[in-house]
């Protein structure tokens, strides 16, 4: 049935500028097929398209401009958002021209790519953009075949009276209806009626990416415009002296200056810039304190055995439970630093003017640049444009604005468009990294094998709170202790893609697996167990859906054939995370006397899918992500300079390592939620007890390959 | 500085640049080719390939002097109209999250299906194994490179 809502008059100002030009290539659909067809810029079409609302204009010819706001780093945000305005408003998609927005916190709300958002923020915002201009095309072609709005039909860009046989085409009546006054209030369509959300529809840069054609922030370049790189200083040390003189010889430097403790050299070009570095000669010097991966060793054992630990819940009476058990299960996980390496480094365009400055490249956070650029410069947000590229990864990354800043201090020294481009070295060596954590489990069981108390320390190194306290099992289980300590350091951490649980899941869905097998219960049993008992008088508050989560775990076991095949050994784990619900099975198989890992399963309930090949994909990419951090990648330091500077040393996974991946979503009809970050954080847990199945051996610490446990057991990885 | 004739995507360009300069730069700064992309600067990525002769190599590492009249290829010339057969695999299985690798791999498997058109999974997993894709499309570049393998006359 169809549904009534209020539409919001900010959400559908009329945009006075738009975004054209520059970096953004609209896409041609048809180009593959009809190569010699002429095909109008998006800069044409724009010129004559009319203004609806801030998310979309429509020309006379019916071309239909949708503007995308927020970033897009490969969750395909640029290519779902305008499939939701384009459903409403009952467009053919092959009309369909869409076009990043720049930062416009005038027009757009949330202009964030973070913590798997958009889609929950944005998806009735976006229905009611369309909704809202199809209402003001029916209207203008009501009056002006002079019959009742009510008596008009739209498919694919026209306007059907069905009595008269007559039609108009959107482009048409755009000109008239955007005149109209937008509706107060608007009737969105049934989901039944959808025709373009859940169906596949291709990245809209497809053919921009395959070609080559300018997308990404390094790609961007500017006539008269200077190079810069920076040597920042280790974690916990600041600058004593440099010694530019053999750096400002080589041919294309113009200058070496020097910031904040950061020395930049400034050329014409990148390659001198490289070779000039090589030639720097500088001394830092201690301001604080500067750790080593040993050091962290040490701090983590002082922080679990510690007294001192914010408590972030407690349910009952954790001493009595656990001095009643007939048995206890304690256990530690860690896992390290990680950089999240996007294939691009970290880069950003600044051009510092009198009165205005012009930012262009890759974040996450376009508001924060703006924000950051403002304090730092003193002068009012308004003075700065903000274009936004498509973004070579981000993983959390590009949330900071540190790189923005740094084009901004140097265009602003060397009075000139200024680009700062990060090598592969200063993107691993130049902070920020998913924190550090070591976690210690307990549970006490009883005679019958239920789980009546659970005590969780987690012990992290700058990860704020290193747990999720009101997530599963917390809710399931009677007499609950969890608690986070943190050990502050110089070396920077930032969110990393599904911040926390990213490796909370892992340990967690792991540990849950060892008391299952202590109180000789089936994991998906154990689990369901507990969770029947968190639907039936929760403990405390949950912040989990139960039968959501049920849910993924019954379709899970019925995909993968949980326990049916004697061949396999399969690990279970399941997890809720920015708002979605991922159950995962993985099969090991025997061969020839080694484990391998074949296959992963994974069950998805982020309600509405509203692109299936996109979702797809986040799904096998978040697995992909998670498998391959938890498998292989380290950073580790010494004197506060990580010992692993790139992908020589620091292991990424590789084609040949991925195992078969089987997708399946949950059909359920509700408001879609994330789907960015959930797929990743249970993959670790997923694999690690499907290793002990098959081998006896538990993995409780990342990366697997450098544990003492996996060098016995030959796994062996493969795709096929 | 020196002067260096180069035969990129049929054309002679001609480029002023220090000899050790990497082909990477050379076309990205010098000759507005960005879709040889950057991210490791030590050949061990693969988003830098370009064909050398029609052999798919890491531009990254590359010095500019070592060309010579070799012609060199980039993703900006492996079809007239983005139609090389790969480049529309690409698109029908929708191979991309965030794309920056994707020129490279492209690079690779046009160059793999040109040496071996009908090459097993196994040698597709093998040729592909150069290139990182950090947003794990690894699945898809697979199946895009048997589509193309499929479409090749």
């Amino acid at each position: 049935m169809a549904n009534l809502t209020k539409t919001n008059r900010r959400d559908f100002l009329k945009i006075a500028a738009m975004a054209g030009g520059g970096l953004f290539i609209g896409f041609n659909l048809s180009s593959c097929d009809s190569p010699k067809m002429k095909v109008l810029s998006t800069a044409e079409i724009l010129s004559k398209a009319l203004g609806f609302n801030s998310y979309l204009s429509i020309s006379p010819e019916g071309h239909i401009v949708i503007y995308s706001p927020n970033p897009e780093l490969g969750q395909n945000i640029k290519t779902s958002f305008p499939m939701i305005v384009a459903e409403e408003l009952d467009a053919d998609w092959k009309d369909v021209r869409v076009v990043q927005a720049f930062l416009d916190t005038e027009n757009y709300d949330r202009q964030v790519t973070g913590g798997s958002g958009a889609m929950p923020h944005s998806w009735e915002r976006l229905r009611k953009a369309g909704a809202t201009a199809r209402h003001m095309l029916v209207a203008a072609a009501a009056a002006k075949l002079e019959v009742p709005a009510n008596s008009l039909t739209t498919e694919k860009g026209v306007i059907f009276h069905k009595d008269s046989g007559k039609k108009l085409t959107y482009g048409e009546v755009a000109t008239e209806a955007s005149l109209l006054t937008a509706p107060e209030e608007i009737t969105l369509k049934d989901i039944k009626d959808f025709k373009i959300i859940g169906t596949p529809v291709k990245n809209v840069d497809n053919q921009a990416m395959f070609t080559g054609k300018p997308l990404f922030g390094l790609d961007f370049y500017r006539e008269g415009m200077l190079h810069a790189m920076i040597q920042r200083p280790p974690f916990g040390m600041k600058l004593k002296s440099v010694n530019d003189v053999a750096a400002k010889g080589v041919k294309g430097i113009v200058d070496v200056v020097t910031f904040k403790n950061n020395v930049a050299v400034v050329g014409n070009s990148t390659w001198p810039l490289i070779q000039a570095r090589k030639l720097l000669k500088i001394e830092y010097e201690a301001d604080g304190s500067v750790e080593s991966s040993s050091d962290h060793d040490r701090i983590f054992q002082e922080l679990l055995d510690g007294k001192e630990a914010q408590v972030m819940r407690k349910d009952g009476n954790v001493d009595l439970a656990f001095k009643n058990a007939a048995q206890v299960i304690k256990s530690e996980y860690q896992c390290p630093f990680l950089s999240h390496t996007p294939m691009e480094p970290m880069n950003f365009f600044a051009d510092v003017r009198a009165d205005k400055v012009e930012l262009v490249g890759p974040t996450q956070t376009p508001d924060r640049a703006r924000s950051e650029t403002a304090e730092l410069l003193g002068i009012p947000p308004e003075n700065i444009s903000v274009e936004l590229t498509r973004l070579g990864g981000g993983f959390g990354r590009r949330l900071r604005a540190d790189f923005v800043v740094e084009a901004v201090e140097l265009s602003k020294m060397m009075k000139a468009p200024v680009k700062v481009t990060w090598s592969r070295e200063d993107d691993m060596t130049g902070g920020a990294y998913r924190p550090a954590v070591r976690y210690r489990f307990e549970a006490a069981l009883d005679e019958q094998g239920n789980m009546i108390g659970y005590k969780l320390r987690g012990a992290g190194i700058n990860a704020g709170n290193s747990t999720r306290q009101d997530n599963f099992p917390s809710g399931s289980v009677d007499n609950l202790l969890i608690e986070s300590v943190e050990h502050k350091s110089p070396i920077t951490t930032n969110p990393w893609r599904a911040p926390i649980t990213n490796f909370l899941a892992y340990a967690e869905q792991a540990f849950l697996d060892e008391v299952a097998f202590a109180a000789k219960k089936d994991p998906v049993k154990f689990r369901l167990e507990l969770l029947e008992r968190a639907k039936k008088s929760p403990v405390g508050e949950i912040k989990y859906d139960v039968d959501r989560m049920i849910g993924v775990i019954e379709l899970a076991a019925e995909k993968s054939q949980w326990g049916k095949n004697g061949n396999l050994h399969q690990g279970f784990s399941v997890y809720y995370s920015h708002r979605s619900y991922v159950a995962q099975v993985a099969d090991v198989e025997i061969n020839k006397g080694n484990p391998v890992l074949k296959k992963i399963y994974a069950v998805t309930d982020c309600g509405i899918v509203v692109n299936p090949t996109g979702a797809d994909q986040q799904v096998r990419g978040g697995i992909v992500d998670g498998m391959g951090h938890a498998m292989f990648s380290n950073l580790t330091f010494e004197n506060g300079v990580p010992k692993q500077k790139n992908f020589d040393s620091y292991r990424l996974i590789r084609m040949k390592e991925v195992p078969e991946i089987e997708v399946h979503f949950v059909q359920n009809g509700i408001d879609p939620t994330g789907l960015g970050e959930p797929a990743l954080p249970p993959t670790g847990g997923a694999i690690a007890n499907a290793i002990f199945k098959a081998t006896g051996k538990r993995l409780r610490s990342q990366p697997f390959v450098e544990q003492q446990e996996f060098s016995e057991i030959n796994l062996e990885l493969r795709m096929t | 500085m020196a002067n260096f004739n180069l035969q990129i995507n049929g054309k002679t360009h001609t480029v002023d640049v220090e000899g050790d300069t990497p082909l990477l730069w050379v076309l990205r700064d010098h000759l507005g080719l960005v879709g040889t992309k950057y991210s490791c600067g030590i050949a061990q990525c693969g988003a830098c390939m370009v064909h050398i002769n029609g052999e798919a190599v890491t531009s990254c590492m590359l010095p500019v002097s070592s060309i010579g009249s070799d012609k060199v290829t980039t993703i900006e010339g492996l079809s007239e109209e983005g139609n090389h057969p790969v480049q529309e695999a690409w698109n029908e299985v929708d191979v991309a999250q965030c794309g920056y690798c994707q020129a490279g791999q492209i690079m690779v498997a046009a160059a793999l299906l040109k040496k071996n058109p009908k090459p097993s999974t196994e040698e597709i997993e093998n040729g592909m194994n150069r290139n990182i894709c950090r947003c794990g499309t690894y699945h898809r570049i697979r199946e895009a490179v048997a589509l193309a393998s499929s479409k090749l006359k």
